[in-house]
């Protein structure tokens, strides 16, 4: 188990490699990686049996996590770098022509630790489902993780997937939502008054956990009780409470940054206020 | 002229259903998912025999192409049975992330396809569906021309590793192609040898094909008949050669002429062997309600009207 000092070093280099990739790239969804960093941190580092050296796209054997939310490829290309899945080198190729790391997460050219491509939203909670639904059927004790966007789930498909994933009882199913309260437009409650995320998913049946998505400690609490949840044989839904572009202060709290690459000098100053870590930028 | 027996009408979908079946209990990967069609898609017997391997969706189409998707990475082989248009114009954007771009071993089982799902009207009636599943890259678009045929389509998409598009249909339709034969991703049938005019079709308009050159033969007209069961991959090298062979061409198919089979091999014939080809296809329409015999004829998707395109292409010869 990494401490919270350990995990913190390690969001705090993700959210680097964030803020230098999207510079780099001049392209990219800064806000909402940042503000997801922490408990994807904690869930690939401390949660999930995941194992580099043995993966392959059809799990067997270890816990799986989809991006449903693709937009936020800095973070997850981050962190499959920092976890050991890809080179932490090939983060400097992220939306370049000829990379593995397209602007969207992609399948296509074989990317270990990446099980299905997203981007088109609302998706990825179905996939989940029917990845929890297989590991169901082979009798495979291992869970699927999943995270979407507040914003994303104003998408249909998300509430379909709600009400599969209770039918068929998939309480080895722990999804997340990075409830930052923005997207592209404004925030979420301004965009298309979605209302209260929690009061819904416990309508639908959900175990649900609300969590604050930047502390360790709540973070760890969440997991520990997701995963104390099977044998429900209900699905859990943790809301992480969380700020788009967190760790750098004129990132967060606005949907400015939701996809918007930072200039050379803001990507100086964030650098600066976010601070250098033991683990070293790419 | 080739002779062939019609043992007895049968739908296409009940096909579909005893292949199902079959592929079920040759493989325990194979599982079958609808979104509250289980009886429209004859998936009661396979549900009956395997319960865990039946997944009920509910009417919740989108979900269900992503379920299947993740069933699939995880190793299973599901067919996914919905109304053609349900199955495909609804959820497109889920079939190409999920399926199609993201490489995933899912089977679209499309059923009601065209207009002779006939009297539920234009919003079932999908003359759209080829068009859309042969836009996505690597797609395997099947279009089986009757239940035997059906049948062994349905064990080939089993077997065969990538996303596929099966199509077949609601009408009782003849049934005359042999009950056991393996069948081919990617081959045209030859159903029919001749010299004077290649007639492509797919579906059951492959039967409408052999009735026409039937009497055309009486007149002298000498027809060739292919049977166009893979739309995509499309085999150009057995289209070209026998547009070569008899320099005219006649593509049958139900569905619309965006996007169809018609443009797929007037596409080849333009790129490879310049041909005069005539088309029976719906055209630019939306169905409506009727018979499935009273809407055949009525936009000309029948013998009499392949006929009738026959006699025009040989004029411009």
């Amino acid at each position: 188990m990494y401490s919270n000092e350990e995990l913190k070093n390690i969001s705090t280099q993700v959210r680097r490699d964030i803020v230098r990739m999207v510079t780099s790239a001049k392209s990219g969804h800064p806000g909402g990686s940042m503000s997801s960093a922490d408990f994807l941190t904690a869930m690939y580092f401390n949660e999930m049996k995941n194992d580099p050296a043995t993966w392959t796209r059809d799990g067997k054997g270890q816990d799986m996590f989809i991006l449903s939310a693709g937009h936020v490829s800095p973070v997850y290309y981050s962190l499959l770098a920092r976890r050991g899945y890809i080179p932490v080198e090939e983060l400097a190729t992220f939306r370049k022509f000829g990379t593995r790391l397209q602007g969207h997460p992609s399948v296509r050219r074989g990317l270990p630790g990446v099980f299905q491509a997203s981007g088109s939203l609302g998706q990825g909670l179905s996939v989940a489902a029917g990845l929890a639904l297989a590991k169901k059927l082979d009798g495979d004790e291992e869970r699927v993780y999943v995270m979407c966007g507040d914003g994303e789930s104003e998408e249909g498909q998300i509430w379909e997937a709600g009400m599969f994933a209770v039918y068929h009882k998939l309480d080895n199913l722990i999804a997340m939502t990075d409830w930052n309260g923005q997207q592209i437009d404004g925030t979420v409650a301004s965009v298309a008054g979605e209302g209260d995320l929690e009061a819904k998913w416990k309508a639908w049946d959900w175990n649900v956990i609300v969590a604050d998505g930047h502390d360790f400690d709540s973070i760890s609490r969440a997991f520990a009780e997701a995963k104390a949840n099977k044998g429900t044989l209900r699905p859990t839904m943790i809301l992480f409470k969380s700020d788009m572009g967190h760790g750098v202060d004129f990132m967060a709290g606005t949907c400015k940054w939701h996809g918007k690459a930072p200039s050379e000098e803001q990507c100086a100053e964030a650098l600066r206020q976010l601070g250098e870590t033991p683990l070293g930028d790419y | 002229m080739k002779k062939y027996i019609d043992t007895g009408k049968k739908d296409t979908r009940s096909g579909f259903g005893a292949g199902l079946l079959e592929a079920g209990r040759a493989d325990e990967r194979v599982l079958a998912m609808t979104a509250d069609l289980k009886g429209s898609l004859k998936m009661d017997a396979f549900a009956a025999e395997f319960p865990e391997r039946f997944i009920q969706c509910g009417i919740a189409e989108a979900n269900m192409v992503g379920a299947a998707a993740g069933l699939a990475i995880a190793g299973k082989i599901p067919f996914i049975g919905s109304f053609a248009e349900f199955v495909t114009g609804r959820v497109y954007d889920q079939i190409r992330q999920e399926v199609s771009y993201g490489k995933t071993n899912v089977k679209i089982a499309s059923s009601h396809a065209g207009i002779t799902l006939g009297e539920d009207g234009a919003t079932h009636q999908t003359m759209e569906d080829l068009a859309l599943m042969r836009a996505l890259p690597e797609m395997v678009v099947i279009n089986p021309c009757d239940y035997n045929q059906t049948k062994n389509a349905t064990i080939a998409a089993a077997k065969y590793f990538g996303p596929v598009y099966l199509r077949f249909g609601r009408p009782s339709v003849p049934n005359f192609t042999p009950e056991n034969e393996e069948f081919e991703i990617g081959k045209v049938y030859v159903m029919n040898e001749g010299k004077d005019v290649t007639v492509l079709a797919a579906g059951h308009l492959v039967w409408e094909a052999i009735q026409a050159a039937d009497s055309l033969e009486a007149e002298g007209i000498s027809v060739e008949v292919l049977n166009v069961a893979t739309i995509k991959p499309l085999d150009e090298k057995a289209v070209i050669a026998s547009a070569k062979k008899t320099g005219a061409v006649v593509v049958a198919e139900e569905h619309n002429m965006a996007g169809g089979l018609g443009e797929a091999v007037a596409g080849v014939l333009a790129a490879n062997v310049p041909t005069p080809v005539e088309f029976i296809n719906g055209g630019d329409l939306f169905g409506q309600t009727g018979t499935p015999s009273a809407l055949m004829e009525h936009y000309g998707l029948d013998a009499a009207h392949i006929a009738g395109a026959v006699k025009k292409v040989l004029s411009r010869k």
